[in-house]
């Protein structure tokens, strides 16, 4: 958008000329005609990116897609892809919040590695991650097969699986976001509320989390968002079984093979999901500069 | 600097070496004037004064059985505190009704010692007892302790309401009583009207005042207050530093405040302790500190010239070198101190200068100060000198100028090291 901006005229100023005097040193070059050997790759990049989002939107079944968009399976996967990625929002919050508590208030050893380790999810590619669940919490899995054993219970190509795949991808993004907030916080209001008689605990419960409310809220979106689009540690971990397991990805991806205008239509739901979620993030990342 | 003797440059080297520095010999011992602490219902500032015009004399201040405070009641502590190579070690005791102030500059270990207090930072050895209960290892949410920290700290999401009501609802409370007796204490601050805004929109004295009422809406044993006005500009601060001083002298527990600031040190505080390098290098009445001083840094704060030497009889050698005349009779090491207004310059050297100390002098630098000169002169003795601007312009003075420094015997004052 800059680039876009620089080259067009300046509506207003003394002129975007390239003697424009050098007065209050602006952080953008405004005024000023960026060089082509860095304007012509920023173009091609905004195309690259916009470029397929277009596609979408030109060849989207529009005249098919009322029809397409409230048929039954279409409904079932969305139904299943916000309650799953809700629930591992919630679970990510329960388990993530503390754990970034203690990655950014505490000193343990290992501290670092312990770091690492839950930002490894990030990187790592997430068929991987599921089959990684599979060894932990399959039928014969570490865990799972006293899980099976002791409580019958099964996870592995069910919904709890599915929420549990999500979780395992998408945490990450809450822990790192809430640290940062934890550790851009003053821990001295925690001192305070200690001083006025709150335990650890409460000093946490009534200060801090509010005042780390809003990184908590950006980082829930976050992982709300990763957990939608979760595709390769799901289908590894929970399968594709419509009603059960087949969330909108794996529907897009199954529809793609059989029927092209259901996928597209599907992409478009998914697509309007991430705008609104980017709005709704926008006064905290979209004007961070 | 005015002030030149051996301590500025020995004290670095002792920082982290135990109590064998002579200035610290009588320090612990000297904290008698807890009986002075005021009680109850008396917020009148001048029956403190004279409360503090009753202290003892440094000359006095030889170890000896120390007035302690009755038996369990107040505070007693030693604090040693280990952070890498700082080590803070000072004992700190005080009556129930008094204010003690902890001076020193920066870096000194106030801020420390106020949060080894609370509990924030734990002891390396030591103890500390309030009312006659150890409370080394209490955690900090369980010591009758209230702290004012430095910018307050007020909880931004909650209302100042809300603020001063936490400790009570988190020492048990129920939410109406602990909202009423926020109110109270908002009341009793003048800040009703303000119960439901939240910090930011608080005046900086506003704030200070929900700080103070958060911290006693716990009734605390021990009131700590880390630099209490430093955050405000001068106009509040004069005007907020008159209303702390009222509800200081209403507070019937021991009140502990940090500060560097000495004016505030000696508005708000019965007793100062001086705290250099983790050390307590002098304590006392204000009154008191200010007229002995017996570091360079607490000299430089209250104004004085400031030198150490051994006295015979009228003639205190300096170890600065010169020889100083005095009006006391004394015998042994001695401080002798000497206002920068007590003293006279000259271009030529003055004739009939018989009861005077003479030095000669070289400026070394001018400011002004008020609506006076200040110059600092090197030379047989360092020092500083106080003149008027139509002095300073008649005797012509400027960085080099040499001259002659004269001080009346009557005018300095020696006292025992």
């Amino acid at each position: 958008m800059t680039g876009a901006r620089a080259q067009g005229p300046a509506p207003a100023g003394p002129g975007p000329g390239p003697h424009a005097p050098p007065r209050r040193p602006a952080r953008r070059t405004a005024g000023r005609r960026a060089p082509l050997p860095l304007l012509i790759p920023a173009a091609a990049g905004l195309a690259f990116l916009l470029l397929p989002l277009l596609a979408l939107l030109v060849r989207a079944p529009w005249r098919s897609l009322p029809e397409q968009l409230t048929s039954a399976e279409v409904w079932q996967a969305l139904r299943l892809s916000l309650v799953c990625a809700t629930a591992a929002t919630v679970l990510s919050l329960l388990i993530g919040v503390p754990l970034a508590w203690l990655l950014a208030r505490t000193d343990f050893p290992g501290r670092g590695l312990v770091r690492a380790l839950v930002t490894l999810p990030l990187v790592l590619p997430p068929v991987v991650g599921g089959v990684a669940l599979l060894l932990a919490f399959g039928r014969n899995g570490v865990v799972g097969q006293w899980l099976d054993a002791w409580f019958g219970i099964t996870l592995p190509f069910t919904t709890t699986g599915v929420v549990l795949a999500e979780t395992f991808v998408a945490m990450p993004f809450l822990v790192i976001s809430v640290e940062g907030t934890l550790r851009a916080a003053d821990p001295r209001y925690e001192e305070a509320a200690m001083t006025l008689g709150a335990s650890r605990f409460t000093a946490f419960r009534r200060v801090t989390l509010p005042l780390i409310a809003p990184g908590v809220a950006a980082g829930s979106v976050l992982a709300w968002a990763r957990a939608l689009g979760e595709f390769g540690a799901t289908i590894t971990f929970a399968g594709n079984f419509p009603g059960r397991t087949q969330t909108m990805p794996l529907a897009v991806y199954l529809a793609l093979q059989n029927d092209p205008a259901a996928a597209v239509a599907l992409s478009l739901v998914l697509l309007a999901v991430s705008i609104a979620v980017l709005a709704g993030l926008r006064d905290r990342w979209m004007t961070a500069s | 600097m005015p002030v030149r003797t051996r301590r500025s440059e020995t004290e670095k080297d002792e920082e982290k070496d135990g109590a064998d520095d002579d200035h610290d010999g009588h320090h612990g011992h000297h904290h008698g004037d807890g009986h002075h602490g005021r009680h109850g219902d008396d917020g009148d500032p001048h029956a403190r004064e004279g409360g503090r015009s009753g202290m003892t004399a440094p000359g006095d201040a030889a170890p000896g059985p120390a007035p302690a405070p009755a038996r369990g009641e107040g505070l007693d502590a030693r604090l040693v505190v280990d952070r890498g190579a700082f080590r803070l070690d000072i004992a700190l005791t005080a009556a129930p009704g008094e204010v003690v102030a902890l001076l020193g500059p920066n870096g000194a270990g106030k801020t420390t010692a106020l949060r080894a207090l609370a509990g924030l930072v734990p002891l390396t050895d030591g103890h500390l007892r309030l009312d006659g209960t150890a409370l080394d290892r209490t955690p900090p949410e369980s010591r009758p302790v209230g702290v004012v920290f430095q910018d307050y700290l007020l909880f931004p999401h909650l209302s100042a309401l809300d603020n001063v009501a936490f400790g009570p609802r988190c020492r048990g409370a129920g939410k109406a009583e602990a909202r009423a007796r926020a109110a109270e204490w908002l009341e009793r601050m003048g800040l009703s009207e303000y119960a439901g805004v939240k910090p930011r929109r608080l005046s900086g004295g506003q704030a200070q005042r929900v700080a103070l009422a958060r911290a006693l809406a716990t009734r605390p044993r021990l009131l700590l207050l880390d630099e209490p006005l430093a955050a405000l500009d001068a106009r509040t601060r004069l005007e907020v530093r008159a209303q702390l001083r009222r509800h200081l002298a209403r507070f019937e527990a021991v009140a502990v405040l940090v500060t560097h600031d000495p004016l505030d040190a000696m508005v708000l505080a019965d007793r100062l302790i001086v705290v250099e390098h983790g050390r307590v290098v002098q304590e006392g009445a204000p009154s008191d500190i200010a007229r002995h001083p017996r570091t360079d840094y607490i000299a430089r704060l209250v104004g004085l010239n400031l030198y150490r030497g051994r006295a015979e009889g009228h003639t205190v050698r300096l170890e600065a070198g010169p020889a100083v005349t005095t009006t006391e009779d004394l015998t042994g090491p001695v401080f002798v101190a000497f206002p920068p207004g007590a003293v006279t310059l000259h271009r030529e050297r003055p004739t009939g200068a018989s009861a005077r100390n003479l030095w000669r002098c070289e400026v070394a630098g001018l400011e002004t100060h008020g609506d006076q000169i200040r110059a600092d002169l090197t030379g047989e003795l360092p020092l500083t000198a106080d003149l008027t601007t139509v002095a300073a312009a008649e005797l012509g003075l400027h960085p080099g100028t040499p001259v002659w420094a004269a001080v009346k015997a009557a005018q300095t004052h020696a006292y025992p090291a």
